[in-house]
């Protein structure tokens, strides 16, 4: 496989990074931070089965204009790549979100519009080579509305509603779309929050996410728990959500 | 929900919570105490104080570099074995030592200046280390190796994160040219036949180690089985590839009652006839041979709600094998039920300031925590302090500190080194506050 992974210096990004890494898959990092992006790349190399030189570039969520250069880095330095993996992404509190409308609207911007254009890049360099996959963490969060991740959860919801689209238009053209809906996962994101019951850890969710890629699965809930969780919270109704917390 | 708590490994808690995050640069600026998988029984993880911050080094995982060449590998500190082992053991490369569990950090393995089964062979990991990038109480970042601030650097070694905030760890690992083992075991009939056969086969195997039935009393007291093990060549193992990932969880407590007097009697009894009455000699996945625990995750709970502890100490040669078999004779006395009690002979004192294993004989036995707790390792210890032997802090939570300071020479040493780089003991742990007098 020859994937460009954005968001691959930290959190699931990283874990996924290592895991494909050392199944000896080529890799090409996009992040922000160049310094964070050396050091993944070393460590994608020391885990690489042959010592594979690992690529990078800048490429931030927040800059559009830098989507096309980035991605013609990576192909310039994988020679093509058949996958294409977002992983990065913002996330605050709803609390956070309330009192801050420029930080909410930065949100919904970087993990809704901004994400959607960088797919849009990536979905076209992949159809102009017959296809491959294109692999998305958007989150449980978007499944349904809820009180705690109002903002954030809409701005997922939008993501995976735009996922489930490319899925249904271009699967026949050899795209496949891979939908990642975290749960809880204990991770620095996440950090000042307290864990629920089945939090993942990093590692799991990249278990999880290559399994899902070797299977082609468009929707992957990790921890799988959350897949049961989500379909009770789809179902319940309307008087019920007004009054829990959850 | 109540306030936050913070375990070890033992499940006693403390109130506190652990900040996790990738940039422990950032992360432990100000922080009183770092800690990696929170596999050490005891306190040596938890905060002196619930106002304290706590770092948890797990996610701040990449290697930095490795040489194919050398083996010379530096990375994070949160880098754990298990991740270690998936990445490099296929290429042919280990740990020069490991503990008996993967799933520890390489912060956590120089914290405790962790040891094995190779010990009378390769000392403990700390001996492996060629430099450490440490974050010091007055928020300095330095890099101390052998030659440059030793005091620092050996003190690190087995210094339960007390100098500094392990940020990065270069160490040399070893070549195996074949991820397999070659393993041989029997049954041994009593505490004095025991020690012969780990001395015997320190002479010629790498690898020793033993499971001793610590409830078998009389002349069968200390029986159990030894083991011992190298890295097999290419021709036992054959062309197979190692197992995967494949582990079971624990899924909940076990009640407190479970493990008593009788279950793990019957559990003894079981494990030890079991083993055939011959020599078996076997090629095993290191998994198999050097984390046989790891393939229940969880299993701590074994224990139930009221956790446990492991008591470990080492006695010196010294004390020949009578203090062996008198140690052995106490535990069947009080009655400590605990299947797992592991016996190991020790090389030469490391050059840890307050590195655990000493020349001689190292035996650790897992107890639940019960009212007696207390009284059965105070016990322990006068023994342990008579027969100028110590115990490992990394798997200890109830030693008082003045028996700790009586079986501790080189305690001083390591406060002169507390007093030169944390003099206002910044960096601390529940650990420290009980034996180090460290403040609340």
């Amino acid at each position: 496989m020859k994937a460009v992974i954005l968001g691959g210096t930290s959190g699931m990004g990283r874990a996924l990074v290592q895991r494909l890494s050392e199944r000896g898959d080529q890799l090409f990092l996009l992040g922000r931070d160049p310094e964070q992006l050396a050091r993944s790349a070393a460590d994608a190399r020391a885990r690489h089965p042959r010592s594979l030189e690992v690529g990078h570039a800048a490429c931030d969520l927040e800059r559009p204009e830098q989507f096309a250069s980035a991605l013609d880095a990576a192909e310039g330095g994988l020679q093509g790549f058949d996958t294409v993996i977002v992983s990065a992404g913002v996330f605050a509190t709803q609390e956070q979100l309330e009192a801050d409308v420029a930080l909410a609207q930065q949100l919904v911007t970087v993990n809704y519009a901004h994400t959607l254009i960088f797919c849009e890049h990536a979905r076209k360099r992949l159809l102009a080579r017959g296809g491959g996959t294109l692999v998305v963490f958007s989150s449980v969060a978007g499944d349904r509305g809820r009180k705690p991740v109002a903002i954030y959860g809409s701005s997922k919801a939008g993501l995976s509603a735009y996922l489930e689209a490319l899925d249904h238009k271009f699967f026949a053209q050899g795209l496949t779309v891979i939908d990642v809906k975290p749960g809880f996962v204990k991770t620095s994101m996440t950090a000042g929050l307290r864990p629920p019951p089945f939090a993942g850890e990093p590692d799991g969710v990249a278990k999880d996410v290559i399994r899902a890629i070797e299977g082609q699965r468009p929707v992957v809930y990790t921890p799988a728990v959350w897949a049961l969780v989500m379909f009770i919270i789809r179902r319940l109704p309307r008087f019920v959500m007004r009054r829990i917390g959850f | 929900m109540g306030s936050p708590r913070l375990s070890g490994w033992g499940r006693v808690s403390e109130p506190g919570r652990e900040l996790l995050g990738e940039d422990l640069e950032a992360l432990t600026r100000g922080a009183a105490l770092s800690r990696g998988l929170g596999r050490s029984y005891g306190d040596s993880s938890l905060p002196a104080a619930a106002t304290d911050r706590v770092i948890g080094t797990r996610l701040a995982n990449r290697i930095l570099s490795f040489d194919e060449a050398t083996g010379v590998l530096r990375a994070e500190a949160g880098l754990s074995l298990a991740e270690l082992n998936r990445a490099l053991l296929s290429r042919g490369w280990f740990t020069p030592v490991t503990p008996g569990t993967k799933f520890v950090t390489l912060g956590g393995m120089v914290a405790s200046d962790v040891h094995g089964k190779n010990h009378h062979r390769e000392g403990c990991f700390g001996a492996h280390v060629r430099s450490l990038r440490l974050r010091l109480a007055s928020d300095d970042i330095v890099v101390a190796s052998p030659e440059r601030d030793p005091d620092l650097f050996y003190g690190s070694i087995g210094g339960m994160g007390l100098l500094g905030h392990i940020l990065e760890v270069e160490v040399q690992l070893h070549r195996a040219a074949c991820p397999w083992i070659w393993m041989e075991s029997e049954r041994v009939h009593d505490i004095t036949e025991f020690m012969a056969a780990l001395d015997r086969a320190a002479a010629s195997w790498p690898m020793t180690m033993g499971w001793i039935d610590c409830l078998s009393e009389g002349p069968a007291l200390g029986r159990g089985i030894s083991m011992v093990g190298r890295w097999a060549t290419p021709d036992e193992a054959g062309q197979r590839a190692l197992p995967g990932e494949r582990t079971a969880t624990l899924p909940f407590d076990l009640p407190n009652w479970a493990l008593n007097r009788l279950s793990a009697r019957v559990f003894n009894e079981v494990y030890f006839h079991r083993h055939p009455r011959t020599r078996q000699c076997q090629v095993v996945s290191p998994d198999t041979f050097f984390y046989p625990l790891d393939a229940v995750l969880e299993w701590n709970r074994a224990y139930g709600s009221r956790g446990f502890t492991q008591y470990q100490c080492v006695l010196p040669r010294a004390a020949g094998a009578a203090a062996v078999r008198e140690f052995m004779s106490r535990l069947a006395r009080l009655g400590c039920a605990s299947p797992l009690c592991v016996i190991k002979d020790c090389g030469p004192e490391g050059r840890g300031t307050l590195s655990f294993p000493l020349e001689g004989t190292s035996i650790a036995v897992d107890m639940a925590v019960t009212p007696d707790i207390q009284r059965i390792v105070d016990d322990l210890n006068e023994f342990v302090i008579a027969a100028q032997g110590r115990i490992y802090l990394t798997k200890d939570r109830f030693t008082r500190a003045e028996h700790f300071s009586a079986m501790e020479p080189r305690l001083p040493a390591f406060m002169a080194a507390r007093d030169r780089w944390d003099p206002e003991r910044r960096l601390r742990s529940a650990q420290s506050r009980r034996l180090f007098g460290d403040r609340p």
